[in-house]
């Protein structure tokens, strides 16, 4: 064969698409709305070449329920009670996040004690959420086992829950001028019996799929999700912190009394889906730090300044205020003309900004890369869709 | 603590400060005293400009567009946008307002600026009816594609809506 | 003590001249026998896996359905027959229906040729373990043509997930499986169970034994689609993989298949490695020797293979699952290299001789009657 052929032939194999050699071609495959790993009603319409990822369109909207149209029809203390449907594992936090900027909004006053309930409620949902993420994790890798060890962990601290709040699930415990209860007497024993039972089994967490190689061999290098680019989706929460950007609004714009409490960001390197991973277990010990600071330290006093029955006025106005969930930011804003009912709404919530880091990170990774991106960004869908 | 990958380049400036740069790169905005934090009204005419300029200018470094939503305000005949913006390298933060037509919302897309302006946008278009111009993919986000009208649009009725008991 | 194994093939094809309807009742028995076995087997695996899925995760599992729910299998099994049996518009009716039965058939003809016993054996073929290997590929056929038939995408990436996986470790195990073909110098099954009445190969060849055990178990791990190994289902990224499209009947013969896979699996490693139904024979230490024949071969095989069945549920309780591209590293890049070299120790060491107890292994391996041999087994099923 002499060079000239060899070089058109050459050329011309590299004249093909790397992808039709084989004469594959690429098909289209719907991912949910009823899919195990998107958990909820997520749909991903997936561009594959076999098992390779092309492309990620995300469909949105199975349960849109327009909670903020709910809102303008609702006065400032309802519409408080429709946030833990929004992100149900943070319920509370949601809570405070509305209660925060109508407590802005009509100058309400809150008291230390008041404060230390809500931080200390808030903090132990964030380890509640992280313990389901977990478990759903490892099974989105494909061990069952995890799923049953979070659940079971997660069990002792929803039954804490429930002796204050009354709910397990979609809790309302925060509302402007203070919380609804006190909190139950046997709480801060309570609390203890958990973090007693539950930082031994962290530790085990952390044999089970942490140290597991393929966990490991699944994890690393998977979904990099650059600094920049978390910044330009929008990320926030430990998406973004896995990204190696330590923003944390509870160090940032601390609020409660997180100002307070001694506390680390634990931040990633370089942002693939260990990262995300490592960053969320470290954030586990930390918020099990903040808790331990505060049980002993819960001021005496009032837990509510407003009368639940009082109306709340606000003046006209914009009010933002935003704060830390177990996703990321989330942000209130507040539109009024006056009255007893707001003009407009609007949550910024973090699982619909996290969202979108799927559509550049899964593609030219596997199905299963997929899957395991997913479950390292934590959405929780009705967050999404409001 | 670890260090941020993100260089912390920028000095947070407070709200005084803040708005008096922006009115030096935009003479046009104007202080919207009415919000709890920094904000601005921005003539519609001016807005793309100035994002550019508040995304890159050395010492405002918005970086994060943290939501857009938008306002509509029936009476006066306007779509209110919203914008609020953060600056992780900085800390410092802004909302910016910027006016639309009511009846006739176009406004410029900001996906090259923020790229995830391209699904807040499709959040607001599919809610609003602003269309945004130069948007690669503006299509409803939570609603059917063949809905009809706005939904927080304030005039929005359809026939499935309860009337309030008042 | 003296192993005089005899399969029930064998033992009718010797009735047949002269006694044609015990040689009938034989056949018969070992048919129904084997229906029995499989049944039975299915729901005590799939009561097993439950149980110990539920201990691993800290529950009870079944418990409610007879005496510490035993009879859970029994009530599943009934409602899987009960329910309704879809077939999917657009799928290839005909394959659809075959491809279960398929996965089922491959299973059975497997076990059949496993020797449980000196005297629980059906078929013994001089070639068996070639077998017994080429009848598990039915298996993969079931699979691909399951997801194939299914006209659902999902489905059929599970099926050439499976196809891909199964056929590329179809090698390793193989490999393994010469080892302790190597060392017995036979392919004939209860052949390579009288080989190790001296020991068993898995620590009498100096770690060769070993590797090889390991290797197989492996390799078979990820020919019956078990977790890590599990992608052609993978629960989690293709909902169910090949059997997403499978209800009621066909999906039970489906779920019958995978734990009769388990089983065959367990049973293939305890046969070549772990002395099949043979006593813990160590050499020539009689007084041991007759000490471990104090139980019955019968005894010893099951515990064995319940063993390795257990050591496979724990590895799919414990572990995640690995990525389809990691899954094909590991056996072209890491298994099938060590099963070679493993395969040249091993052939080193039986030319040589340096194993434990070569003398008495290398005695003449009991020559079996003609008549039990395949060839006049037609009787049996």
């Amino acid at each position: 064969m002499n060079a000239t052929v060899a070089t058109t032939l050459r050329a011309r194999l590299d004249a093909l698409p790397s992808q039709s050699l084989l004469g594959t071609q690429e098909y289209f495959v719907n991912m949910g709305p009823q899919h195990p790993s998107t958990h909820g009603v997520l749909r991903l319409v997936l561009k594959l070449d076999g098992e390779t990822v092309h492309q990620v369109i995300p469909v949105l909207g199975y349960i849109h329920r327009g909670i903020e149209k709910i809102c303008e029809h609702s006065n400032y203390r309802q519409l408080v009670h429709l946030t833990d449907r929004m992100d149900y594992l943070s319920a509370l936090a949601n809570n405070w996040a509305a209660t925060m900027v109508v407590e802005k909004a009509a100058a309400m006053e809150t008291n230390s004690r008041i404060e230390a309930i809500r931080t200390l409620v808030t903090e132990l949902q964030r380890i509640h959420s992280h313990q389901l993420w977990w478990g759903v994790f490892g099974m989105d890798l494909g061990a069952f086992t995890p799923f049953f060890y979070g659940f079971r962990d997660r069990e002792i601290l929803t039954d804490v829950f429930e002796r204050t709040i009354g709910g397990r699930l979609t809790m309302n415990y925060i509302q402007p001028g203070g919380v609804m209860h006190d909190i139950h007497p046997e709480l801060v024993a309570d609390v203890k019996a958990f973090l007693a039972v539950f930082k031994p089994r962290l530790d085990e967490y952390e044999a089970l799929l942490s140290e597991n190689v393929i966990v490991q061999e699944r994890l690393r290098g998977v979904g990099v999700l650059t600094a920049q680019d978390a910044v330009a989706l929008g990320a926030t929460g430990p998406v973004l912190r896995a990204s190696g950007v330590a923003h944390d609004l509870r160090k940032a714009e601390p609020y409660g009394l997180y100002g307070q409490v001694a506390f680390d960001v634990p931040v990633g390197s370089r942002g693939d889906c260990w990262d995300r991973y490592a960053v969320r277990m470290q954030e586990m010990r930390q918020s099990i730090r903040i808790v331990e600071q505060l049980l002993d330290n819960i001021p005496e006093g009032k837990h509510f300044l407003v009368k639940p029955a009082a109306k709340i006025k606000v003046k006209p106005g914009v009010w933002y205020s935003h704060l830390e969930t177990a996703r990321g930011v989330l942000g209130a804003m507040l539109v009024s003309t006056g009255g007893e009912a707001p003009y407009r709404v609007h949550f910024r919530t973090p699982n619909f900004n996290n969202l979108w880091a799927v559509t550049t990170t899964a593609t030219g990774g596997r199905v299963a890369d997929l899957v395991a991106i997913l479950s390292s960004l934590d959405l929780v869908i009705p967050d999404i869709d409001r | 603590m670890a260090t941020s990958l993100l260089p912390v380049s920028g000095q947070a400036l407070d709200a005084q400060s803040l708005v008096a740069k922006i009115q030096k790169l935009c003479p046009a905005a104007q202080l919207r005293p009415d919000c709890d934090r920094p904000a601005v009204k921005v003539p519609l005419a001016h807005w793309p400009v100035l994002a550019q300029q508040l995304f890159a200018s050395a010492d405002l470094l918005f970086d994060l567009l943290e939501t857009h939503t938008a306002i509509d305000w029936v009476q006066t005949g306007q779509i209110e946008l919203v914008y609020v913006l953060t600056s992780l390298q900085c800390g410092h933060h802004l909302t910016v307002f910027v006016d639309v037509a009511r009846d006739n919302p176009v406004a410029p897309s900001l996906c090259a600026v923020w790229p995830i302006a391209q699904w807040q946008e499709r959040e607001v278009f599919d809610l609003f009816g602003v269309h945004y111009t130069d948007h690669p993919d503006l299509r409803r986000l939570f609603l059917d594609d063949d809905w009809q009208g706005f939904p927080l649009r304030k005039d929005y009725a359809d026939d499935f809506m309860l009337e309030r008991p008042s | 003590m003296h192993f005089d194994p005899q399969s029930l093939a064998s033992r009718a094809a010797h009735l047949a001249p002269t006694d044609p309807w015990p040689a009938l009742g034989v056949v018969v028995g070992s048919v129904l026998g084997v229906a029995a076995f499989v049944t039975v087997l299915g729901l005590v695996l799939i009561y097993a896996e439950r149980k110990i899925a539920a201990h691993f995760q800290c529950r009870v599992g079944p418990y409610r359905v007879g005496p510490h729910g035993t009879l859970q299998a029994v009530a599943d099994a009934v409602k899987l027959l009960l329910k309704e049996d879809v077939v999917p518009t657009g799928s290839d009716h005909l394959l659809h229906i075959l491809a279960p039965v398929l996965s089922f058939a491959g299973m059975v003809l497997c076990i059949i040729a496993l020797p449980m016993g000196p005297h629980a054996q059906v078929v013994d073929l001089d070639i068996g373990v070639l077998y017994i290997t080429a009848v598990a590929g039915l298996g993969v056929l079931g699979i691909l043509l399951g997801g194939w038939s299914s006209h659902n995408k999902w489905s059929l990436l599970g099926a050439m997930r499976a196809g891909a996986q199964i056929i590329s470790y179809e090698l390793s195990a193989m490999l393994a499986l010469l080892v302790a073909v190597l060392f017995s110098g036979t392919l004939q099954l209860s052949g390579i169970v009288l080989a190790q009445q001296e020991g068993w190969w898995i620590w009498r060849a100096h770690g060769a034994g070993l590797v090889a055990f390991v290797l197989f178990v492996v390799a078979g791990t990820a020919e019956i689609n078990r977790t890590p190994f599990d992608l052609a289902e993978g629960e989690s990224e293709l909902t169910a993989g090949f059997h997403t499209e499978y209800s009621g009947l066909r999906f039970a013969f489906f779920f019958l298949a995978e734990f009769l896979n388990l089983f065959v699996l367990a049973a293939m490693a305890t046969t070549l490695f772990l002395g099949g139904w043979m006593p813990l024979h160590i050499g020539s230490w009689s007084a041991w020797n007759a000490a471990m024949d104090m139980l019955p071969p019968g005894l010893w095989f099951a515990g064995k293979a319940a063993a390795v069945v257990f050591l496979l549920m724990w590895f799919r309780w414990t572990f995640p699952r690995l990525r389809v591209d990691q899954l094909m590293r590991l056996e072209w890049k890491v298994l099938l290299p060590i099963g070679f070299a493993n395969l040249f120790f091993a052939a080193v060491l039986v030319v040589s001789g340096w194993y434990f107890f070569p003398t008495v292994a290398a005695a003449p391996v009991p020559q079996l009657p003609a008549a039990g041999s395949s060839d006049d087994a037609g009787g049996a099923p």
